[in-house]
């Protein structure tokens, strides 16, 4: 069983749902990047999506947006990032949440020249792997165009894990599934990252329909900002996702005397709640 | 993936249904005002030598080519049950084109533009809303043309089931590129008539300027098949040959995904796109149509560019020789026929008048007061 799959089995032997944060790689800076994921997971996040910044990122609300613009001022990349992170020893595994483009142009550079370019794909899910990655989400990547990335990463032990809308027609969700490996994506809603959403009874559909062609845990994500919304997404799903919340909190106090107890605290309050999760009814 | 499938299934549909065929021709004719003249230039041809053909595209209503796409796209949305339409714009014609086949048609428009391109284009702004658009102003970014596609998009995942995204080029993700090109091949099948009519041959040489590529695209795409006919896309050059300096991304890009396609793009070795610049809004983008990538690749279409002093100076000539104003995009165009007038000696020639210059007036007069120079781009091309 993959870390990321392991991760979830614990949630499920203990009782209780999948606490996933987000961050972005590189905002404010590396340092503070690493310094954020150890509070984490100190914290008991299970698993930790780190977010690789993308001049555009057009699945992206605002907070997201601003996030990754701070960090590529800072010139942080895909390349840096792994190499820095690769001193860290996190208990949680991380999910590598990048676009495309990045990923096809570093893979590009580190091809070596007579071997095939699968080469530079392959060097990329080895670092990764040893930086800590247990998985990887590219959210431009459709599971048509996946083949190639699926085969390389799974050789390397590294999880595919896909995205789920609410649009997502029941007669594409096994060819979505059939790709997906340590859990499913479920988008609470149409749209962006960010904005807040409401989940009503139709997420629960969305999920049935889910768990009518695959046994993979699924975790809910975009616009679960409040520890309300992570109990309400812990009814319905086996784990919650949040991320502009966390980006948000991590920005507004980062750089502030004793920043790391502030956001410790925050962080404590999602985690709370995913504990709490269970037992209570969605207000959908 | 769903709203893209359902969007191809009912252009799939659309195609093969002959009243929307009829509908849209209609409209083409008596609304736009097609067909459009292919004008003989008469002095360019005497001084060049050759026999040169301006496909009159400014003739068009909203003054582009760009309301080719936006009508039948908007026709599309209207079968489909959408009331409302979200567009991007870099230069604003498109914008244009689709705020007014929404007045025409009953639709709510809305388009995005980048704050940068609002400021150099502000008529075009104040036509968009007029015409009863809202026009959002996007400040993030480089607040450019691609990040409006960006907010666009978002717009459209967030709104998906009341609402069509009018894209207004070659762009874009699957079936994007290919309707917009169908969109705008009427462009290429009359001026193919056109030119057999008034020369009893085919012309030796195709020239657009190629911005996302519709209007070349448009214009070249009908006469794919003809062997003979030579085809030269030519880009922003810019004022310089560095990345952030020109839209030419046949000569600085490579290849890479944005916005759901696959084709050249400017970017830095990180794979983030990098930004671009044009004096003419409308060709400063960092990434190409995947077809023009294609037929770059395949050597069908010769790429070059043209600096923004030539298209300043190419303007002014065109101006002063024929007496057409053109938008500042088209004229990267005729720049590449003044940059080495001897090699089009003799030959049959059609160029794309993709635009008039009135939205760039003001552009104009600057550089004019300013005294732009007239560097060369450096093409070898």
């Amino acid at each position: 069983m993959s870390r990321i799959g392991e991760a979830f089995e614990r949630c499920r032997a203990e009782g209780r749902k999948a606490f996933i944060p987000f961050l972005a790689a590189g905002d404010p800076d590396l340092p503070a990047t690493a310094a954020a994921l150890q509070i984490l997971d100190r914290a008991g996040a299970d698993v930790i999506e780190l977010g690789i910044p993308f001049s555009d990122p057009i699945a992206d609300g605002p907070i997201i947006q601003a996030s990754y613009q701070r960090a590529l001022e800072g010139s942080v990349s895909l390349e840096k990032t792994l190499a820095y992170l690769g001193h860290l020893r996190l208990r949680a595994p991380l999910l590598l949440f990048t676009y495309l483009n990045p990923l096809l142009q570093l893979g590009r550079r580190w091809s070596e020249p007579d071997l095939p370019a699968e080469s530079g794909l392959h060097r990329l899910a080895r670092e990764a792997a040893q930086a800590g990655v247990g998985g990887v989400l590219v959210s431009d990547l459709t599971p048509e165009e996946a083949a190639r990335y699926r085969d390389v990463f799974q050789s390397h032990a590294l999880d595919t894990v896909f995205l789920v809308a609410p649009t997502t027609t029941e007669i594409r969700l096994p060819k979505i599934l059939s790709c997906c490996s340590g859990f499913v994506y479920l988008i609470a809603r149409t749209g962006v990252t960010g904005r807040q959403t409401v989940l009503t009874r139709s997420i629960e559909n969305h999920i049935d329909a889910i768990r009518r062609h695959c046994s993979l845990p699924v975790a809910i994500g975009f616009g679960m900002r409040t520890p309300d919304d992570v109990r309400r997404g812990c009814a319905v799903a086996d784990g919650v996702v949040v991320g502009s919340a966390i980006v948000e909190a991590l920005h507004r106090c980062v750089g502030r005397q004793n920043w790391e107890l502030e956001f410790a605290r925050t962080i404590g309050e999602f985690v709370e709640a995913t504990r709490n999760g269970g037992s209570r009814r969605h207000s959908g | 993936m769903a709203p893209l499938q359902e969007l191809e299934a009912a252009y799939i549909r659309c195609c093969g249904d002959t009243t929307f065929r009829e509908e849209l021709d209609a409209l083409l004719r008596e609304y736009v005002g097609r067909p459009t003249p292919l004008t003989f230039a008469a002095r360019l041809s005497r001084e060049l030598a050759a026999r040169i053909y301006f496909k009159r595209e400014d003739l068009c209503h909203t003054g582009a080519h760009k309301i080719n796409n936006a009508l039948g796209q908007a026709l599309l949305a209207r079968r489909m049950g959408k009331r409302r339409i979200v567009a991007e714009t870099g230069a604003g014609q498109h914008g244009v084109a689709a705020a007014t086949v929404c007045a025409l048609l009953g639709l709510e428009c809305c388009v995005y533009m980048g704050v940068e391109d609002m400021a150099r284009q502000e008529l075009n702004v104040f036509r968009m809303r007029l015409l009863g658009a809202d026009v959002v102003p996007v400040r993030s970014g480089s607040r450019t043309l691609k990040d409006a596609i960006n907010e666009t998009m978002r717009d459209w995942v967030s709104n998906v089931e009341q609402t069509h995204y009018l894209l207004g080029s070659v762009l874009g993700p699957h079936p994007y590129p290919r309707m917009v090109r169908d969109f705008q091949s009427v462009i290429g099948r009359e001026a193919r008539a056109q030119i057999l009519e008034k020369e009893a041959r085919l012309p030796d040489v195709l020239i657009a300027c190629v911005g996302g590529g519709s209007n070349s695209l448009g214009l070249f795409y009908p006469f794919l098949g003809d062997d003979a006919v030579a085809m030269v896309g030519v880009e922003a050059g810019g004022r310089g040959s560095g990345l952030g300096e020109h839209a030419a991304r046949f000569r600085g890009g490579s290849p890479g995904v944005l916005h759901g396609c696959y084709t050249y793009l400017l970017q830095d070795t990180d794979g983030q796109i990098a930004p671009t610049h044009s004096i003419s809004a409308g060709l400063d983008y960092a990434a190409v149509g995947p077809e023009h990538a294609l037929l770059h690749d395949a050597g069908r279409i010769r790429f070059t560019a043209a600096s923004d002093g030539e298209a300043l100076r190419a303007c002014r000539i065109l101006a002063e020789t024929e007496g057409l104003i053109s938008a500042l995009e088209s004229a990267h165009a005729v720049a590449e026929l003044l940059k080495d007038p001897a090699s089009w000696r003799g030959r049959l020639i059609i160029v794309n008048l993709s635009g008039r210059g009135d939205k760039d007036m003001s552009t104009l007069r600057e550089e004019i007061e300013k005294g732009a120079p007239e560097r060369p781009s450096g093409d070898e091309g």
